[in-house]
C-alpha cells in the first residue's frame, strides 16, 4: 500500500432539505483514502455512511445537497464539478456497485447490452471490441461461459451471479476508485464468501482503491486494511482493522463489537446490546451524538462536541474520555489532541 | 382436552410441502417444486431450534407449514402429541391460540392503518380472551414487557424505528400466551446493536413465560448463540441436526462445513489464518433437483453413490443425526 493519497474529504457536509426541515445526514465528516487500500465504513442505518459515498459520487437525490467541504479526487474537487464533467467521472475513475444488484440491472436489456453500454460511454470502441472486453470482465469475475451469458437478462442470474456482473460492469473501465455500498448484505453467507474472495483477488490483480460499506463487523475483519465507523453524521472512530477489533478507544466501536456473539465461545454468554436508538438527524444533539446510548457519558458529552484525537499515526477517536483531564479508565489511552 | 403433557412439544414426521407450478397452454403439464420434502424433527419444551439453510432451502415453509399457513402435502405434524395437519381451519382454532409467529419484515407484517393497541389487541379479540378495560390492561403491559411505554398504545406503526416495530410484532405474537412461538428471521432487517436487544428479550421472554422457540435465520452466529440446538436444511431436505455447540465443533455433513466455514469471523488476525471451503455455484432448482443427495452437484466429497441413492440419516449419537453417505458405512 503506498501514502500515496488517491482521495482527501475535508468538511463534507451533507443535507436533505425535506419538508419537516432540515436533516444533516453528514455532519463534517474528513477522512483519506491511499491508492491500493480497501477502506472499510462501518455504522448502522442513517448514520451517514452511504450519503457520505453518494456524495463523492454526486449521487445524492432530491432534495439532498452537499452544503459545505471538498472531495479531493487525485488533487480535483468534485464537489466543484459539473454534472457533465462528473459523468465523465463516474464508471469511469470512480465507479460504484450497490447493494441490491436486481434493483441496480436495468430488467429489459441483456447483461452483455448494458455492459457494452458503460463501455462504449467511456472509451472510443466499436461494439465488436466492447463485446470482447465485456466477456473479459465477465469472465474475470467468474461466471462460467461468459459468451453465452452476455445474451442473458438479469432475471436469468442468480443473485450472485448478478452481483457478480456489477462487479464486472464496475471494474470494466478500470477505475481507479470503486465504492461498494453494501455489496454482500442481500446475498447468502455461501455466496457473501464467494464474492468477498473475488473482491480480495481484484485489489491484489488491478491495484484497485476500494470503500467497502457495511454494517457487518465480520466482512470488514476479512477485507479491510483500515476502518472509518460512523455514528450519527459522523466520524466516531478511524484506525486500521487491528486497532479497532483490538484495541477500540471509543465507546460506540466497543459496544457494536460487544453486540455481536463470539462464534468460538462455548458457554452461553449473554449479549452486551447498545441501549436505546440512533439520534434524530433532523434535530441533532448539541453534544456527542452517542452520548445518550453511551455507559461512560458525563455531563460535559451533553453539553460539548468531543474533538478528535489522534492515538496513533493511524488510529483517531472523537470522545471527551480521551481528554488529558477526563476521569481515568482502564478501557481508554489518552492521547494527544488534534 | 385434557391431554397428558408430551415431552415434546412438536414433532414433525415426514412433512413434506409441494407447490404445483403449472405449464403448458391449458397449464395441462404440472411440475412441483419440493420446498419441503421428508424433514422430520422434533422440539422439547421449552428449547429453542435453530434453522438454518441458504436462501430456498425450505426453512421459512418449513415455519409456515408449521403453523399451518400453507396446508402440507404429507406427513404429521404433533403439537403437544395430537396430530393437526389434518385439521382444518375450525380445529385449528384452539391451536393458534397456542402458536404464534415473530416475522422478518418488521415493516411490512403490521398494518400501518391500525394502531399498535389494535394491532396487538386483535388476537385477543379473536380467541375472546378480554374485553375492555381488561383487554386495555394486558395491552399495556405487554408493551411494557417489550421495553415500549403505555401511551405508544394509540399510536401507529410508522412512528416506530425498525427495531421498535419488531418489538411489537413480538408483543402481538405474546398477546395469547402461546406456547410456541416461530420466529422467521426476526432479526436480519435490523442493525447490528439493535439485534442484541431483541436477541436478549426473546432469550428472557423465553425463560420467563417458558416458550418453545423455532429460530429461523440465515446469520449464523447469532443462532448458535440463541439455539439448543440446530438443523442445516439444503434444497428441501434436512441433512444434519444437533445440539449448537456439538453441530459447530464438530459438523459432519460437508454442506453444514462449507456454510460453517463461510461465517465471516469478526476479528481480523483470526479472518487471515481462517481456512474456507469455498463452495461453487449456485443452489440447483428445486422444480428439478439433483438425483440421489441433493447436495452432490457441489460437493468436495462427492461419490458414485451419491448421484444413485438419497442418503439416510446416520445417528452419530447424542441426537446428532445426519444424512451423508460418508457416515453410512
Amino acid at each position: 500500500m503506498s501514502q500515496e493519497k488517491l482521495l482527501e474529504v475535508r468538511n463534507l457536509k451533507t443535507s436533505f432539505f425535506t419538508h419537516l426541515g432540515e436533516v444533516q445526514s453528514v455532519r463534517d465528516v474528513s477522512f483519506d483514502l491511499y491508492k491500493g487500500e480497501v477502506l472499510g465504513v462501518v455504522g448502522e442505518s442513517g448514520s451517514g455512511k452511504s450519503v457520505t459515498c453518494s456524495s463523492v459520487m454526486h449521487l445524492l437525490s432530491e432534495p439532498g445537497k452537499i452544503k459545505e467541504g471538498t472531495v479531493l479526487f487525485k488533487g480535483d474537487d468534485l464537489v466543484k464539478k459539473s454534472e457533465k464533467e462528473m459523468r465523465r467521472i463516474q464508471g469511469n475513475e470512480i465507479s460504484m456497485i450497490f447493494q441490491d444488484p436486481m434493483s441496480a440491472l436495468n430488467p429489459v436489456y441483456t447483461i452483455g447490452n448494458q455492459m457494452m453500454e458503460v463501455i462504449r460511454t467511456h472509451k472510443k470502441i466499436n461494439h465488436k471490441e466492447a463485446e470482447k472486453l465485456a466477456i473479459e470482465m465477465l469472465r474475470l469475475v467468474g461466471i462460467p461461459s461468459p459468451e453465452e451469458r452476455i445474451h442473458n437478462y438479469p432475471h436469468e442470474f442468480s443473485g450472485g451471479m448478478r452481483q457478480r456482473a456489477m462487479i464486472a460492469m464496475a471494474l470494466s473501465c478500470d477505475p481507479e476508485l470503486l465504492i461498494a455500498d453494501e455489496p454482500t448484505t442481500a446475498l447468502d453467507v455461501t455466496i457473501q464468501a464467494q464474492i468477498l474472495d473475488l473482491m480480495k483477488d481484484i485489489r491484489e490483480r488491478l491495484n484497485t482503491s476500494i470503500i467497502f460499506i457495511t454494517h457487518d463487523l465480520g466482512v470488514i475483519a476479512q477485507l479491510c486494511t483500515r476502518v472509518i465507523v460512523m455514528y450519527g453524521g459522523m466520524i466516531m472512530e478511524e484506525g486500521t482493522v487491528e486497532e479497532l477489533f483490538h484495541s477500540p478507544q471509543n465507546p460506540y466501536t466497543m459496544g457494536l463489537l460487544n453486540s455481536v456473539p463470539n462464534p468460538d465461545s462455548v458457554t452461553k454468554e449473554r449479549l452486551e446490546p447498545i441501549p436505546g436508538s440512533p439520534p434524530d438527524l433532523l434535530h441533532p444533539p448539541k453534544g456527542c451524538p452517542f452520548c445518550k446510548r453511551c455507559p461512560y457519558a458525563m455531563n460535559k458529552c451533553l453539553e460539548e462536541l468531543p474533538a478528535v484525537y489522534t492515538l496513533s499515526p493511524t488510529q483517531k477517536s472523537r470522545c471527551h474520555m480521551l481528554h488529558p483531564e477526563a476521569p481515568a479508565h482502564p478501557a481508554f489511552q489518552k492521547g494527544g489532541k488534534n | 382436552m385434557t391431554v397428558k403433557k408430551q415431552d415434546n412439544l412438536i414433532e414433525v414426521m415426514n412433512l413434506k410441502k409441494y407447490f404445483t407450478k403449472k405449464s403448458g397452454l391449458w397449464g395441462q403439464n404440472e411440475s412441483h417444486v419440493k420446498a419441503v420434502d421428508d424433514v422430520s424433527f422434533s422440539i422439547k419444551r421449552g428449547e429453542t431450534l435453530g434453522l438454518v439453510g441458504e436462501s430456498g432451502c425450505g426453512k421459512s415453509t418449513t415455519g409456515r407449514t408449521l403453523m399451518k399457513l400453507y396446508e402440507p402435502t404429507a406427513g404429521q405434524i404433533l403439537f403437544d402429541g395430537v396430530d393437526i395437519a389434518p385439521f382444518k381451519e375450525k380445529e385449528m382454532m384452539p391451536y393458534r391460540k397456542r402458536m404464534q409467529m415473530v416475522f422478518q419484515d418488521p415493516y411490512a407484517s403490521l398494518n400501518s392503518r391500525m394502531t399498535i393497541a389494535d394491532i396487538i389487541g386483535e388476537a385477543i379479540d379473536t380467541h375472546h380472551i378480554a374485553k375492555g378495560t381488561e383487554k386495555n390492561e394486558i395491552i399495556h403491559g405487554l408493551l411494557e414487557r417489550v421495553g415500549l411505554m403505555k401511551d405508544h398504545a394509540s399510536r401507529y406503526p410508522h412512528e416506530f424505528s425498525g427495531g421498535q416495530r419488531q418489538r411489537i410484532g413480538i408483543a402481538r405474537a405474546l398477546a395469547v400466551q402461546p406456547e410456541f412461538v416461530i420466529c422467521d428471521e426476526p432479526i436480519s432487517a435490523l442493525d447490528v446493536s439493535i439485534q442484541a436487544q431483541v436477541v436478549n428479550m426473546l432469550e428472557d421472554l423465553q425463560e420467563e413465560m417458558g416458550l418453545t422457540y423455532l429460530f429461523i435465520a440465515h446469520d449464523l452466529s447469532m443462532v448458535k448463540h440463541i439455539s439448543n440446538r440446530i438443523g442445516v436444511m439444503y434444497l428441501g431436505k434436512m441433512v444434519e441436526i444437533g445440539e449448537s455447540d456439538e453441530l459447530y465443533a464438530n459438523p459432519a455433513h460437508p454442506y453444514t462445513k462449507a456454510l460453517l466455514s463461510a461465517i465471516p469471523i469478526p476479528d481480523p488476525i483470526k479472518a487471515k489464518t481462517q481456512s474456507r471451503i469455498l463452495l461453487e455455484g449456485d443452489v440447483p432448482s428445486p422444480l428439478n433437483p439433483p438425483s440421489g443427495c441433493r447436495f452432490r452437484t457441489r460437493c468436495g466429497y462427492c461419490m458414485k453413490v451419491c448421484a444413485e441413492i438419497e442418503p439416510p440419516v446416520t445417528d452419530l449419537g447424542n441426537g446428532h443425526q445426519v444424512a451423508c453417505h460418508l457416515y453410512n458405512q
